[in-house]
């Protein structure tokens, strides 16, 4: 049961970065764009995890933090180059 | 057995949610309301999945593994800051100054007026 559970929860996210790459593709502002690059980002870490737990392997977390840290500086780097025009002052 | 249920029931949750944030991304009219609905997939969808991963290697293998708790933790702290960055980001580049309401303080808005205790923009700042 816990197998069909993680397929459901796979195709779940899956879905969900096919939804977030389609918003990147037509985003009409660059606000946008940042905002479905970091649900994808979330969306990544998700698969990850899920993809540990399919293994059965503890490997695959080291993978979703650095993800998650990194997803969090590109996102507030990007943001500060469309805020400020520069990234470190 | 119950403790499948348990598992199977936090991935489905998981898994829906994070389904709904990523649709509601697509779905949402505007870039302010669409800043609404990943946070569905940031809080519950990652909780649920990360729950049912402390929950199978406690309950199906024995081992208490805590470290998923520090990217949920990660991920709480974080949201916030991230959605603030990506409204000021919006403003910036949509919304007129004349057309927000007034602060009722002594300094305006943050992104717009300069800070409290500065009497000029610094030089890189874009004025509008």
């Amino acid at each position: 049961m816990i197998a069909y559970a993680l397929i459901f929860a796979f195709l779940c996210y899956g879905i969900g970065l096919l939804l977030t790459l389609w918003r990147i593709a037509t985003g009409p502002d660059p606000a946008d764009r940042i905002l479905a690059l970091d649900t994808m980002v979330i969306n990544v870490i998700a698969l990850l995890i899920l993809y540990g737990m399919w293994q059965g392997t503890a490997v695959y977390f080291e993978a979703s933090l650095l993800f998650a840290m990194v997803g969090f500086v590109s996102t507030v780097a990007y943001c500060r180059f469309i805020l400020r025009g520069d990234i470190i002052e | 057995m119950l403790s499948e249920i348990f598992i199977s029931a936090l991935l489905v949750i998981g898994g829906v949610f994070g389904l709904v944030g990523s649709y509601g991304l697509v779905k949402l009219r505007d870039a302010m309301q669409r800043l609404h609905a990943p946070t569905k997939a940031t809080t519950v969808g990652i909780g649920g999945i990360l729950c049912a991963s402390i929950a199978i290697a406690w309950l199906e293998r024995g081992v208490a593994s805590t470290h998923e708790l520090l990217i949920t933790l990660f991920l709480f702290v974080t949201a916030p800051v991230t959605a603030n960055f990506i409204a000021k980001a919006y403003m910036h580049r949509n919304i007129e100054a004349a057309s927000l309401p007034q602060t009722e303080t002594s300094c305006g808005w943050a992104g717009y007026a300069p800070p409290p205790g500065e009497n000029e923009p610094p030089s890189g700042d874009k004025s509008n």
